[in-house]
């Protein structure tokens, strides 16, 4: 999908949403931090193919999907992650703008169970604007092998607004959530956040009053089964973050995938080749036989459909090759490592380490050059 | 409480625990910190520094942040217990 200023910009709110939400019976709005899996809970309830990504930003405008359960259609709008609902940044323009204009029935705000303290901010400042809301806790596998253990129950009464867990990946654990969401748009449950924050003179005061908030919560909410329980993923993350072995490291899978895709895309490509001379002889006898006219062969054979084929069979079996390998790549969560590394580098031309991705990615076009001379 | 004795937060040695007692900056990147979760008295830890020196990656509320060594001089802390 490209970023055009259509699908990035506030537009888009009004039109297709509104459009949409005459057609069906609720309109339910995603929210969250980035990164938790907005996008994978999207997909998961509507059945679409949003592309999902393991990097923070991913959604910059708001998708629309629907889904239908005991009759009632959905309206599902997978707002952009966003952190706070009170800076500036197109991003949480977007979501803030959402939120407030009340066009959603119900607000499921998405939390990562792995680091729910620093998400409740989120859901707290969306529980003062509306009191509709459910809170989803995704990632309870990766919580389960972090050994953190949350009370749902004692949390749903902390909050006043039903709780309930899920791990998107896992298709059969969204029925909690779509049973919940339900439950709360028929008026079965209703949801009335509990805790509020008085108007303080400043952001930072109220801010400071959710975060002590959130803390409290979360010590009550959640144990954690093992002290330790990140440190593994820290020992991971100080090798390829290191003096020592962080750029080799870094050089070493991005080689690899270069190479990979460059000798790798040799036989397919040979293949294409194969077969596409053969369909071109194919098409001079064919030619031949109904006498055209030789201008018209050089045009159409010599000129159009070879060029086509080389470009397909050169360009297609490396594409075909590195996106996948470089998804792996994203999916091992090793791209934000990348941007960590190179951040400093990218400064120096006034640019942020995010960068790295955009450059990583055009690595799929250099193998393509590479292979093409 | 000693507030004069606060140092810059990339000044903290790895691994050391610190709690932020002032926050020297512009609106803006205050409403950053806000939305990381850096207040007053938040707690942070530094756990790893990019092959560069900068930035620097802190443990702020069970999460793991990276700070620019720009952004984390404007963040002045006391070593906590």
């Amino acid at each position: 999908m490209g970023l055009t200023s259509k699908s990035t910009g506030t537009k888009i709110l009004d039109e297709d949403i509104f459009k949409n939400s005459k057609t069906s019976d609720f309109t339910i709005g995603l929210a969250g931090n980035p990164n938790v899996g907005k996008s994978t809970v999207f997909n998961g309830l509507t059945g679409m193919h949003q592309h999902t990504g393991n990097w923070p930003g991913k959604t910059v405008s708001n998708a629309v999907g629907t889904y239908s359960y005991s009759n009632k259609t959905f309206l599902l709008v997978d707002i952009p992650g966003t952190y706070s609902l009170m800076s500036d940044s197109e991003e949480e323009e977007i979501a803030r703008n959402y939120i407030c204009s009340g066009k959603s029935d119900l607000t499921v705000v998405v939390l990562d169970a792995t680091s729910i303290e620093r998400n409740l901010n989120l859901a707290f400042q969306i529980m003062d604007i509306t009191p509709n809301v459910l809170i989803c806790v995704n990632l309870l596998d990766e919580a389960k092998k972090k050994g953190i253990h949350i009370d749902f129950e004692l949390f749903s009464e902390l909050l006043g607004v039903p709780v309930v867990g899920v791990t998107a990946r896992k298709k059969h654990t969204l029925n909690k959530l779509t049973q919940a969401i339900y439950d709360v748009c028929n008026g079965k449950i209703k949801p009335s956040p509990k805790i509020h924050f008085s108007k303080q003179t400043s952001k930072s005061n109220t801010v400071s009053e959710i975060l002590k908030k959130s803390e409290e919560i979360c010590q009550k909410v959640c144990t954690y089964q093992k002290q330790d329980y990140n440190e593994r993923d820290r020992k991971i993350d100080k090798v390829l973050t290191s003096k020592l072995f962080g750029i080799p490291i870094m050089l070493l899978f991005l080689g690899l995938i270069f190479w990979l895709t460059i000798e790798g895309a040799n036989y397919p490509s040979q293949l294409l080749a194969k077969m596409f001379s053969a369909l071109q002889n194919q098409l001079y006898s064919l030619f031949e036989w109904l006498h055209a006219p030789d201008f018209l062969t050089g045009i159409l054979i010599d000129g159009m459909y070879r060029t086509l084929a080389w470009v397909v069979s050169v360009m297609l079996p490396p594409m075909a090759i590195f996106f996948p390998l470089f998804t792996f790549l994203e999916d091992l969560g090793y791209l934000p490592r990348i941007a960590f590394n190179l951040d400093n580098c990218f400064k120096r031309c006034c640019a942020s380490g995010k960068q790295a991705l955009t450059m990583c990615m055009g690595f799929g076009c250099n193998a393509c050059r590479c292979r093409w001379m | 409480m000693k507030h004069s004795n606060g140092i810059p937060l990339c000044n903290l040695e790895l691994n050391k625990k610190a709690k932020v007692i002032d926050l020297k900056c512009s609106e803006n990147e205050l409403r950053r910190f806000l939305d990381l979760g850096i207040v007053k008295d938040t707690i942070l830890t530094p756990i790893f520094k990019s092959p560069f020196g900068t930035p620097t990656a802190y443990e702020v509320r069970k999460t793991v942040l990276a700070l620019r060594k720009e952004t984390a001089e404007k963040i002045i802390v006391s070593e906590a217990e």
